[in-house]
């Protein structure tokens, strides 16, 4: 089998091609803004020019004048705009700053929008708009003047509940007596998810309905934020978005675009399409706040952890309190003895910080497997030791983990790397000019779960159709779903239909969380056991029925038929001619443990509900170790990585191929965080600079080398009824160590603030 | 769309008299109301981006051009593609630093569209130029004042700065066309003339909206390039952070006449560093005549950035430039020709 596609394991599933691969490659599959609308018009933002202030003046004069357009949109005549609350815990709007002005709050706030008969009719109009300012000085990060820091104790959050931060034993007295210690600062910069499709909505009313196509990653919590924006029923509201083109977090809240476009396509009475400009993604949306981090680990001379000490700092607005608060996910991680954590937010005239790609653990795994690796290289000892050492199926805490295969991943992947022949002394390792650095990391992700429906039915045909909302955001959704339909009803996968991200399907989670599969995969199980228990038990039963008197606990769905142990067995189609019936089908309803019994209809309303992580009975993750290798030229200092191997366990895998893929793409963008990505910030007007995929870097092909997946057999019946863990969000955490440990070893220079550059390597 | 006039050229002398009849003679080139187009990978998207408004593009990308060896060395049509110079095996084998500085630039997709006269003349890449809502940049919109100096300036230049502006040229190619002592050849409204590619483009000074010493409505037809000892241990290093796609932070374009150890004569440009394609003198004048290792590739190194002066964000340019021009001294020292 290619690389591409890995031969299964055991407890995994078929390699299957993707459901959508080939209405993507051949064009047919359509996106949001592909839909077609009749008579269209074109709507183009107008962004602010300082991050904080007021509008003074609004010359329309020579934006009028352009031929075709229709209605320009200001703070001025959009008042009747309802201000919908902050979606603090999902759902909801990505941000409290919706108005057009006159305050202005953060750069490239929305603060007019243009609506013509074309696109580049209403493109010249913004241009020729005059927007006068009254400027304040802003306050643009950790370092500005006029920032200010609260305790992130109480913010309420997706997925965590935390109302203290955890903590266990005396962390400053063991720590005072441990043999070794380590005690540094990391941080990680500005990102954004930049998903090559853009911030796209097109809305079209038919009377007081309204149809919104947009790239959405939770169309019922869009369909709900937008209702009450616009002010009317969620039942009117109807959203589409059945391709993604990227999201990983950005499309997962309602923007203050949206409801603006709704708004403008009702003054202007017809359907009205938008769609951002890059630049204008970074300040519309949301991204990965800066982080920094103070982290303070002892140990004895063994290496065994006596106290693990993490406070985080994170930016975030003015008004907003976004928080991804990593310590609730890394203290559970080893044995560490000692624990003390606490978060920080620093308000900043900024935009509001999102969900991005694993938002908690990334910048927290990254500082917590960097100052392991410090601690290893104080101690003298292999990183892998110092990791096995302190593994073990309780955290400090006492609570256990449902299934934890850490180490099994280290040593497969310490062993396809070659671990074995690093020479831990740094700068020892050379390949002519370049220095070679090896060094490692954990990957780890918290295993979600939440409510959702769907609808399965089978025909006498043997074709079943699948419908649910959730979102095939390019993680393979469609396939796995397809697949999971597939083998309970005992048909070919190709016979499945499956029809996703649309209001009208029962409601689905949002793609967030890593939590699709587990929820999604549990409600089908559901809906397809009561299509079997029908089917199994018109079976067994009436006149004729060959299998009939066999106990309906020993037919199974097979290829077609019901077959029983004994081998005897009735086609699906003769099987629905005698029940009279052409097609079965069946909605079910999922709410998983530990989630509050109104979930489902919460999820209607467009709220979603996290269980799981560490927030359970036990400690539900997927983990993962990550090698690569780095080379350093030992005269310009350039950082290239030409070789990761990640061995990953998530639970049952059900198909090795959009796995594989999903965490290939994973280890990419770690890389790309360790050395290439960083939104960078004009400090005094607190403006992005860089907001465009020429200067915003992430890895062309050219960087990205040899990159081996393993996938490490697991069983986990504990996480949920399908037995997946979630695994779209756990490959690119911990790269960004891996690689800066790498550096340290190459170098002996130890970075501790992304991305590792050139600068920082020349001294 | 601000509308605009569509002109093709099949002649050269057709498009002078078009950019002339169309064109306002007062202003500077980048400023004029006729701009010629080429592949249009630079104009194209400053006019997406409301940084230029022309109001006539002349269409200059058709015109005949060829890559030819001739008496005087190599003639570069103007509009020969990107690409095709750099896959070209003449360029590849006797100009090796030409074909490098063509095939580090930019994407193979931008490669194959763009031509090698609107390859010199490509505009800076400072964050401010490029972004109409910052009010102040003296290139854009002289008098206004410069955002880069006190804003984000990574990217920006050290050597030829002034205090009205800082931006750094961004192409490859231009750093071995001045290395190679090249001409330019033009035609203008009053006819044909030749300069010295060095003479090209300008230092800021207080009017960094003047890129260049061309006319308005002066088109660029071909580049020379003399044949020499040099051209053929001649190379390019481009240093960035990532692989590929990507202006260089620190580059260099070394060009070497060797005698066994010693430099007979050197010619060394310097790219991501400066505000212009920028020669670097005082770098071959130390390292001439001297034996080439470590030390003295570090001294002409020294001296190449004695007079640079850095900003908030820049300042490791300085080494980093050091270091990328004496690797690329011994490793054009090392070349097997
Ligand atoms: C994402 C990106 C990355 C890039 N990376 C690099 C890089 O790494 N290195 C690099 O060197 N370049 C890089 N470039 C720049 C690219 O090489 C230039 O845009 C290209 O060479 C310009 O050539 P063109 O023919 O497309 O010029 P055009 O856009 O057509 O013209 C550019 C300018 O030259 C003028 N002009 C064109 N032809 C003539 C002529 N014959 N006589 C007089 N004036 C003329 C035009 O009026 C215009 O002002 C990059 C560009 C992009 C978009
Ligand atoms: S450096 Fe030059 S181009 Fe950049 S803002 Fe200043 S004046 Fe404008």
């Amino acid at each position: 089998m290619s690389a591409a596609a890995p031969e299964p394991k055991a407890n995994m599933g078929q390699p299957v091609p993707r459901y959508d691969a080939r209405e993507k490659v051949t064009g047919v599959a359509r996106y949001a803004s592909d839909q077609q609308v009749s008579q269209p018009a074109f709507a183009f933002l107008v962004t602010s020019a300082i991050a904080r202030g007021d509008i003074t003046s609004i010359d329309e004069r020579g934006a009028r004048e352009v031929p075709g357009v229709l209605d320009i949109f200001t703070h001025r005549n959009t008042d009747d705009l309802t201000q919908t609350k902050y979606g603090q815990q999902g759902g909801g709007a990505s941000t409290s700053i919706q108005g057009l002005g006159p305050e202005i709050r953060h750069d490239g706030q929305i603060v007019a929008m243009v609506v013509a008969d074309t696109f580049e009719n209403a493109r010249e109009a913004a241009y020729r708009l005059k927007i006068g300012y009254s400027e304040a000085t802003p306050s643009a990060s950790f370092e500005s003047a006029g920032t200010e820091m609260k305790d992130a104790n109480g913010i309420m959050s997706v997925a965590t509940q935390a109302k203290e931060w955890l903590s266990t034993g005396d962390v400053e007295d063991a720590l005072s007596k441990a043999a070794v210690t380590v005690d540094a600062e990391y941080s990680t910069p500005t990102q954004h998810h930049n998903p090559i499709e853009l911030f796209t909505t097109t809305c079209s009313w038919q009377g007081d309905k309204l149809t919104i196509y947009e790239p959405s990653q939770f169309v019922f919590g869009l369909k709900n934020a937008v209702a009450e924006r616009i002010d009317v029923a969620p039942d009117n509201i109807h959203v589409v978005s059945p391709y993604v083109g990227g999201a990983f977090g950005s499309k997962a809240q309602m923007t203050p675009r949206t409801g603006l476009v709704a708004y403008a396509a009702r003054k202007v009475g017809r359907p009205v399409k938008l769609v951002a400009t890059r630049d204008q993604g970074y300040t519309i949306s949301t991204y990965r706040a800066e982080t920094r981090h103070h982290v303070r680990l002892g140990s004895d001379r063994d290496g065994r952890l006596v106290a693990y000490s993490h406070e985080g700092f994170e930016i975030t607005s003015r008004p907003d309190s976004y928080s991804v608060k990593g310590t609730e996910e890394t203290a559970h991680l080893y044995s560490f003895g000692a624990v003390a954590t606490k978060v920080n937010v620093v308000h900043a005239d900024r935009n509001t910080p999102g969900f991005m790609r694993s938002p908690p653990v990334v910048p927290y795994v990254y500082a917590l497997e960097s100052a392991l690796d410090e601690l290893a290289v104080k101690l003298r000892m292999d990183p892998v030791e110092l990791r096995r050492k302190n593994d073990g199926m309780k955290d400090s805490f006492g609570k256990e983990w449902s299934s934890r295969s850490l180490m099994t991943c280290y040593d497969q992947a310490a062993e396809a790397f070659g671990w074995s022949k690093r020479n831990p002394e740094p700068g020892s390792m050379r390949d002519g000019e370049w220095l070679v650095g090896w060094g490692c990391a954990t990957a780890v992700y918290p295993t979600h779960n939440a409510a959702s429906a769907a609808r399965v039915s089978l025909r006498s045909t043997g074709e079943a159709l699948v419908q649910i909302a959730v979102h095939d955001i390019g993680t393979g959704a469609y396939t796995v779903i397809g697949q999971l339909v597939a083998s309970e009803l005992g048909v070919p996968v190709e016979k499945v239909r499956v029809e996703l991200g649309d209001t009208l399907l029962p409601a689905g989670p949002v793609a967030g969380g890593s939590v699709t599969t587990a929820a999604a995969g549990s409600a089908v199980l559901k809906a397809c056991a009561q299509i079997r228990t029908r089917l199994i038990g018109g079976a067994s039963s009436g006149d004729g029925a060959p299998l009939a008197g066999v106990p309906d606990g020993q037919i199974r769905l097979r290829e077609g038929r019901a077959v029983a142990q004994d081998g005897r067995s009735e086609e699906l189609a003769k099987l629905f001619e005698r029940l009279g019936q052409n097609q079965i089908e069946e909605y079910a309803e999922f709410v998983p443990a530990g989630a509050s019994s109104n979930a489902m209809e919460r999820l209607y309303q467009g709220k979603p509900t996290f269980v799981g992580g560490s927030n359970g009975e036990k400690l539900m993750y997927s983990l993962g170790a990550e090698f690569v290798e780095v080379r350093v030229n030992q005269r310009t200092r350039e950082v290239r990585c030409p070789r990761a191997i990640g061995a990953f366990a998530a639970g049952r895998i059900l198909n090795t191929r959009t796995t594989h893929s999903q965490l290939m793409g994973g280890m990419i963008w770690g890389i790309a965080s360790a050395l290439h990505e960083k939104t960078e910030l004009d400090e005094k007007r607190a403006r992005y600079v860089n907001d465009n995929i020429a200067e915003y870097l992430i890895p062309v092909n050219a960087d990205i080398r040899d990159i081996d997946i393993i996938l490490v057999p697991e069983i986990d019946n504990e996480v949920n009824p399908v037995g997946v863990k979630g695994l779209g969000e756990l490959a690119n955490v911990g790269t960004a160590a891996a690689v800066a440990n790498a550096v340290y070893h190459a170098t002996g220079i130890r970075i501790r603030d992304l991305p590792v550059r050139i600068e920082a390597l020349l001294a | 769309m601000r509308p605009f006039l569509y002109e093709r050229a099949d002649q050269p002398e057709a498009a002078v008299i078009a950019a002339r009849i169309q064109g306002q003679q007062q202003a500077p080139p980048t400023a004029a109301a006729a701009q010629f187009i080429a592949g249009g990978t630079t104009i194209l998207d400053l006019m997406k981006l409301d940084v230029m408004q022309p109001q006539t593009l002349v269409n200059v990308g058709k015109l005949p051009g060829t890559i030819e060896m001739s008496d005087q060395g190599l003639r570069l049509g103007a509009s020969v593609k990107m690409a095709e110079a750099a896959e070209n095996e003449i360029v590849k084998r006797d100009f090796p630093v030409i074909a490098q500085a063509l095939q580090l630039a930019a994407s193979q997709q931008i490669r194959n569209m763009a031509s090698l006269g609107g390859n010199v003349l490509q505009r800076t890449r400072c964050p401010y130029f490029r972004d109409v809502s910052y009010s102040a940049c003296n290139k854009r919109n002289p008098g206004s004042g410069c955002s880069a100096l006190d804003g984000h300036n990574r990217n920006l230049a050290i050597l030829g700065t002034s205090d009205k502006c800082i931006a750094s040229y961004p192409g490859d190619f231009a750093q071995a066309l001045i290395a190679l002592d090249a001409q330019v050849e033009t035609l203008g409204p009053n006819g044909g003339r030749s300069l010295a590619f060095a003479d090209l483009h300008k230092e800021p000074g207080d009017t960094p909206n003047i890129e260049t010493q061309l006319q308005p409505g002066e088109l660029i037809s071909a580049f020379v390039v003399p044949t020499g000892a040099w051209t053929r241990r001649s190379l390019y290093l481009k240093i960035r952070d990532r692989e590929s796609y990507e202006f260089a932070l620190a580059s260099a374009a070394i060009a070497l006449d060797m005698d066994g150890q010693t430099v007979r004569g050197s010619r060394i440009a310097l790219g991501g560093v400066a505000t212009r394609p920028w020669r670097a003198r005082e770098a071959e004048e130390t390292i001439n005549g001297q034996t080439l290792n470590d030390e003295t590739a570090r001294g002409a190194a020294e001296a190449a950035f004695r007079g640079a002066k850095v900003y908030s964000h820049n300042a490791f340019k300085v080494e980093l430039g050091r270091r990328t021009l004496a690797r690329a001294l011994l490793d054009a020292g090392r070349m097997e020709i």
